[in-house]
């Protein structure tokens, strides 16, 4: 199978700190590849690094045969690539509907002044739009929160609704930081179904950031451990897992 | 209680969302509309001005309450609205019609070529880097005298259409603005509920995921600047007929100010916040006058009471109501929308999860 994206030799240095040092993966079409690793092992740096928040000091991002690492970062979600943040970002003070919406941003081909006067055209975009919406919906059974702000909503929703938005983007590959982090079991349970549905229904390549080691397991094809900023230990769930570096790295023993 | 059931998606574009909008909007354009027949001229005339002031704060609403990026300076554009459309008049001999939206797009660019170095700076920076705007252009004013009159000041030809002459203090005049004003609202309404109108409330809530959702974040922020100053400028060019003389200190910081004042007032993040703010702070130094006589002199003639019951205001509904007035009718509604189990916590802003600033 080929690649939807690979990393070679990514490094980035604030001032003395090397926060990922040379790190190489791939991630397959159709396939769940995690990063596991203790906090402050770079894991989210290699996302913010993908997502272009950040510049690598050293290394290339090629993205479906695509060099993508000076790509600026407003592209890169017309590109295929879409995230959710360890910390939520949803637009606070806006509607479930209009976070999807937003989600299809990438995709507008309207102009501010067609939008001003609300040609057909801008109204049949909205349509269009809307209807993609819709889909991702029914997929992570949205519907009772469609109208609600964000701001009333539960935690748990707003994991749901981030998920939602990413996946109105009709990305190629989606990166997740920590979708079950502060989700209950029953929670988690469904972001493993959803997980599997993702790659399989809509095959879409899912890179993931993750602390719970049973829905790593779960859902993984192959799994990455890091530790400082290194990689160091590739392969399935249960070869990391016992792997000693890990166990070091972990245990400290 | 009420239940909209929803059967296609254009009831979530259109405007008017169900019967119970076109019934409250149909009364108030009926109400605006026969106004003339039930208020008198001076009445009127204070309207014309507070639609001036309502255009002028949904340009500055766009930007504070939809984009998230304050501004201080809009007196400034407010004033350079003004003073083109004045210009234009004097100089060209055109329709004041066609000079208006001539004065608005001038504004724009003027916006549009401020924006570029300003909307690198945010927050309190924003606030000051615009504030020096409002300081600037009053000298510009004051000292390019070939264009602007100087302390002078400038007269504004009077509006005139096909031969008939708008009287600025008459009902005729007044119609002009409230076309006006319903068409800026229109124009508002309509970026509101496309891409672009989404992407500056993206903005304005989270640019970090904002730009991880495709959105070019300076794109949107120079966009809304100058939608906003064009729209501000529009305004004031209407101002300008209606005061018929411009004068230097007519668009000074104290206006940046009560454009502020007005849209905190009215509803941060709402059009009708506007509409609403401007005739607060039109209506009030009348309401403050005719107060006056009925106060003990010793309060009633204090100097600096105007801007001090400003001030109390403005203080009070920071406190007590942060969404403005318009924010104050949507509870009212909601409270009737569902009748029996309206909760007080439905509008309480629930405790931020921790938000990531590392990436800003």
């Amino acid at each position: 199978m080929s690649a939807v994206l690979s990393a070679d030799d990514l490094t980035i240095r604030f001032g003395g700190l090397t926060a990922v040092d040379s790190v190489s993966f791939e991630v397959r079409e159709r396939e769940v590849y995690t990063i596991v690793g203790p906090n402050g092992a770079g894991k989210t740096t290699i996302f913010n690094l993908i997502s272009r928040i950040y510049d690598p000091t050293e290394g290339r991002i090629r993205f479906g045969g695509e060099d993508i690492t000076e790509t600026p970062a407003h592209r890169i979600a017309g590109l295929g690539i879409a995230r959710t943040f360890q910390n939520i970002e949803l637009f606070e003070h806006a509607t479930v509907l209009h976070n999807l919406l937003v989600g299809r941003h990438c995709k507008s081909r309207t102009n501010v002044f067609e939008e001003l006067a609300f040609l057909p055209k801008v109204r049949r975009a909205e349509y269009e739009h809307r209807e993609k919406v819709e889909e991702v919906i029914d997929f992570l059974d949205l519907q009772p929160y469609r109208e609600q702000y964000i701001a009333n909503l539960p935690y748990g929703v707003r994991k749901v609704v981030e998920l939602a938005r990413a996946l109105c983007t009709e990305p190629k590959l989606l990166l997740l930081d920590e979708p079950a982090s502060g989700l209950s079991v029953e929670e988690t349970e469904n972001v493993a179904f959803w997980i599997d549905d993702i790659k399989n229904d809509l095959g879409i390549a899912i890179l993931m950031v993750e602390h719970d080691m049973s829905l790593v397991t779960e859902v993984s094809d192959r799994v990455m451990a890091m530790n400082d900023g290194r990689t160091i230990a590739e392969g399935t769930s249960d070869e990391v897992q016992n792997h000693p570096d890990v166990l070091r790295a972990y245990l400290g023993a | 209680m009420r239940f909209v059931f929803k059967t296609g998606y254009d009831q979530d574009v259109r405007f008017f969302k169900h019967a119970g909008y076109w019934q409250s909007y149909g009364f108030l354009f009926i109400a605006a509309v026969t106004a003339p027949l039930y208020l008198g001229n001076f009445e009127i005339s204070e309207l014309t001005q507070a639609i001036s002031f309502a255009i002028a704060g949904l340009g500055l609403m766009l930007l504070v309450g939809f984009t998230g990026q304050v501004s201080l300076g809009h007196a400034a554009f407010f004033g350079i609205g003004a003073y083109a459309q004045a210009w234009l008049l004097a100089t060209f001999d055109i329709a004041f019609l066609v000079a208006m939206p001539i004065a608005a797009v001038f504004t724009g660019l003027i916006g549009l070529l401020l924006a570029i170095p300003l909307l690198r700076m945010t927050g309190i920076y924003l606030a000051i880097g615009t504030l020096a705007l409002s300081i600037v252009l009053e000298q510009i004013l004051k000292s390019w005298k070939s264009v602007t009159g100087g302390f002078d000041g400038k007269a504004v030809e009077p509006a005139s259409l096909l031969g008939y002459q708008f009287n600025p203090d008459s009902w005729d005049f007044y119609y002009v603005a409230l076309a006006i004003l319903i068409l800026v609202l229109a124009l508002c309404a309509n970026l509101l509920r496309s891409p672009t109108g989404r992407a500056m409330v993206a903005v304005r809530d989270s640019e970090v995921s904002a730009r991880s959702m495709g959105v070019n974040i300076a794109r949107t922020k120079i966009t809304a600047f100058g939608i906003s100053t064009a729209i501000t400028g529009l305004g004031g060019a209407l101002f300008a007929h209606k005061l018929q003389y411009l004068a230097p200190d007519g668009f000074n910081l104290i206006i940046s100010i009560t454009f502020l004042l007005m849209i905190v007032v009215g509803g941060l993040g709402s059009l009708q916040g506007a509409i609403l703010g401007a005739l607060v702070v039109i209506l009030l130094p009348q309401a403050i006058t005719i107060m006056k006589d009925y106060l003990p002199p010793s309060i009633g003639h204090q100097p600096g009471l105007e801007p001090g019951i400003f001030g109390l205001i403005l203080v009070a509904f920071i406190l007590f109501e942060p969404m403005g007035i318009y924010g104050r009718w949507r509870k009212i509604k909601l409270f009737f929308d569902i009748f029996p189990v309206y909760r007080k916590a439905t509008f309480r802003r629930q405790k931020a999860y921790l938000k990531t600033e590392r990436m800003r």
